[in-house]
């Protein structure tokens, strides 16, 4: 299959040589199509120092349908939804704007782009979009305060392969993988 | 002001805007109307024409799928001559200038680079496109690189293998039915690509359909311009009411497949109400928001556990059949409290529950006031349900007339006219009573139900004669007044929509909801 090929090309690049700030690798059990990847709260953000986990799902049809990005850790952010979904409002993955040629490498750029400066003109929470232009002071205290809660320590991405925290080699937590262990 | 004068008014002051799109349209059907034989318009309606040119007159035109078809390729040819560039290039401009023919040209005069980038065409002349194979091919997207892997690039050179070429375009075309705008796969990339290049990748099933999308933006692209909504018709209508004309005219247009629909909001004919109202009427009926005026004029809640209660008749001592709390109707208050005047509430008069009163009358009222057009509107619909139903009966019954009279087939057929006659008016009953609804009183108001009145009279007159049965049908008196009752019908149902659209597009009608133009007001009708 085609889209095989192309998806292993692309996990050998994010891999080897990947985005700053983000660590991709593939889950326990997990086929080409489904990443995990850790993303850095970029520096000099209301993010800094939080690790936030993206389930990245290559569909079927990938690269023709674009894949689908969600947050596996909780974020408070005007294009993130404000739940244990954390679905993404990113302009590059909508049906209409997505190109075949637009590699994973870019995307994972785009994301982490967007934590440096979110998008209030297009939110997914309006109401964070309004805190988030009216009143900035009180958007990054809630900020910093999901980053206490949610985003300190290893991330969890919740889904069927049980917390799969487990994940070894280049990255800086160095030895994290223990993880909250599988029924 | 008078008038006439109006849309003239509205046409020079469009040329005080910013230069955006309405303008443009606006140039577009001026130019349609010069340019074209001078009957190429055919004339609204009986009713609303007369050949005069009055406010509340639109005409409308009906294309068929080779009429639309040839009017594109006309532009195209034209543009391709013009501007001397290729007739792919001539579609794709026009298509990112919405069929402006003038505004193309113009801005392409002007700064043709800038033009062609926006549109998504590069300048780099290239031959004819064509499927190569070339050593050393790496596909960006499906990462192949075997030997002999055909290849395809659009004019920017961004080379996709084959394959991959056609499972986007398939996706685009078939799943997102997107015909006028694929742009090349690479990321980045604006260059639209074309039809000779797409009819050299694509199986024929996709071409044919990436044709009909490409088809069918020419209509959506230009607002004077509108499918008719009727089930299998493919024919277009063109009509130049605009979006803020809205207030001033009902433009029901009806197509060559006999269906009538208002041109502002694709909805089936329903003149006289103004699409606005109709919105408004349509929403109202849909909303339970009536049922809950009902509820709250007719019931109320138990004070205790919420359950709603109608009262149906009895004194005023309440049991409510869930929680068996006793309380009192009147006052709503513990029954136990009444001590012994058990059957006279003295706490009746107190404010709260005169309030309480005043807003239960007060509902009462409004639903009352709702409920009496609602009634006739939705009793003139189901009417005209009920008439073709009988009609289709009595389609067959014309037959047998035929052969028990002697008639001929041409001589049943008053019977047909009579029975689209009723159809029509009672459309426009059903409307009238929405209108009416939403009618403020004023002088005018006293004459528009005189005329709603004889038409409803006529229609119902009408109604009963076509009932009658086959034998009596048969009698050459009965004939003559059917006909008769049939053309004093569709003569009331028009003397009607003139009036209220004369009044409409002056402005003299008032409303008791909020309605966009100045007509609300109430005041002397001056636009914008």
């Amino acid at each position: 299959m085609a889209s095989q090929k192309r998806i292993a090309k692309e996990l050998t690049e994010c891999t080897s040589s990947p985005p700053t700030g983000v660590t991709v690798f593939l889950p326990k059990d997990s086929d080409l199509h489904r990443w995990h990847a850790i993303l850095d709260g970029p520096e000099n953000t209301v993010y800094q120092g939080g690790k936030f986990g993206l389930v990245i799902s290559l569909p079927t049809d990938y690269p023709f349908k674009a894949p689908t990005i969600t947050f596996a850790t909780r974020i408070y952010h005007p294009n993130i939804t404000n739940d244990s979904l954390g679905n993404i409002c990113l302009g590059l993955l909508k049906p209409e704007n997505w190109k075949p040629s637009t590699r994973l490498l870019s995307v994972l750029e785009a994301v982490r782009a967007l934590l440096v400066e979110p998008l209030p003109d297009d939110p997914l929470e309006a109401r964070i979009a309004d805190e988030y232009r009216s009143d900035r002071k009180e958007f990054e205290k809630t900020a910093r305060n999901y980053v206490q809660r949610y985003a300190k320590g290893p991330p969890k991405f919740d889904s069927s392969e049980n917390s799969s925290t487990a994940h070894e080699g280049d990255d800086k937590k160095g030895g994290s993988g223990s993880g909250t262990g599988g029924s | 002001m008078d008038s006439d004068d109006d849309f003239i008014s509205n046409m020079s002051s469009e040329e005080d805007m910013l230069p955006d799109d309405s303008d443009n349209d606006m140039s577009n059907y001026e130019d349609y109307g010069f340019d074209d034989e001078p009957d190429a318009y055919s004339d609204s309606q009986k009713e609303t024409g007369h050949g005069k040119k009055v406010a509340y007159d639109f005409s409308f035109k009906v294309y068929q799928p080779s009429d639309i078809q040839k009017q594109q390729d006309d532009l195209i040819n034209e543009v391709n001559m013009i501007l001397d560039i290729s007739k792919e290039e001539a579609a794709i401009l026009l298509r990112y200038f919405r069929w402006n023919k003038e505004r193309l040209i113009e801005d392409y005069m002007d700064r043709p680079g800038q033009v062609l980038d926006a549109a998504g065409l590069s300048q780099s002349a290239a031959g004819p496109p064509k499927i190569q194979v070339i050593p050393g091919f790496v596909c960006d997207i499906c990462c192949e690189d075997e030997p002999g892997l055909e290849s395809f690039a659009l004019k920017c050179g961004h080379r996709y293998c084959v394959d991959c070429y056609r499972h986007y375009l398939s996706q685009k075309i078939r799943e997102e039915g997107e015909a006028a705008r694929i742009q090349c796969p690479s990321e980045g990339c604006t260059l639209i690509i074309d039809a000779r290049s797409l009819d050299l990748l694509v199986p024929q099933d996709l071409t044919d359909r990436y044709h009909e999308l490409l088809h069918r933006t020419y209509v959506e692209d230009k607002e004077t311009l509108k499918w008719c909504p009727a089930p299998d018709c493919q024919n277009a209508v063109e009509c130049a009411v605009k979006k803020k004309d809205l207030d001033r005219v009902v433009p029901t247009v009806s197509c060559l497949c006999g269906h009538r629909f208002c041109f502002g909001c694709i909805l089936n004919d329903h003149q006289p109400a103004p699409c606005e109202l109709v919105k408004k009427w349509l929403k109202k009926c849909a909303d339970d928001s009536e049922t809950a005026n009902w509820i709250s004029a007719n019931t109320k809640e138990c004070p205790k556990c919420n359950s709603t209660i109608e009262k149906n008749g009895g004194c005023n001592h309440m049991t409510c059949r869930k929680c068996k709390h006793e309380f009192c109707w009147m006052c709503m208050g513990l029954w136990s409290e009444h001590g012994t005047s058990w059957y006279n509430c003295n706490r009746y008069e107190e404010k709260s529950g005169m309030e309480a009163r005043d807003a239960q009358a007060r509902s009462r009222v409004s639903l009352e006031r709702y409920l009496h057009y609602y009634n006739r509107y939705a009793n003139h619909e189901q009417s005209a349900r009920l008439d073709k139903d009988i009609f289709h009966k009595t389609e067959k019954k014309m037959v047998q007339l035929q052969k028990e009279s002697g008639m001929s087939w041409i001589e049943v057929q008053y019977l047909n006219s009579a029975s689209q006659a009723l159809q029509t008016c009672r459309q426009t009953l059903m409307w009238t009573y929405a209108f009416a609804f939403y009618l403020a009183r004023n002088n005018l108001t006293e004459i528009f139900e005189d005329n709603q009145k004889d038409l409803e009279m006529a229609v119902e007159a009408l109604s009963e004669m076509f009932e009658r049965p086959i034998t009596e049908l048969a009698d050459p008196k009965l004939k003559v007044e059917i006909m008769d009752k049939t053309t004093y019908c569709n003569k009331r149902r028009v003397i009607l929509l003139e009036d209220t659209a004369q009044n409409l597009a002056e402005g003299k009608w008032t409303f008791n909801v909020e309605f966009s133009g100045s007509a609300a007001n109430g005041g002397p009708s001056t636009r914008r």
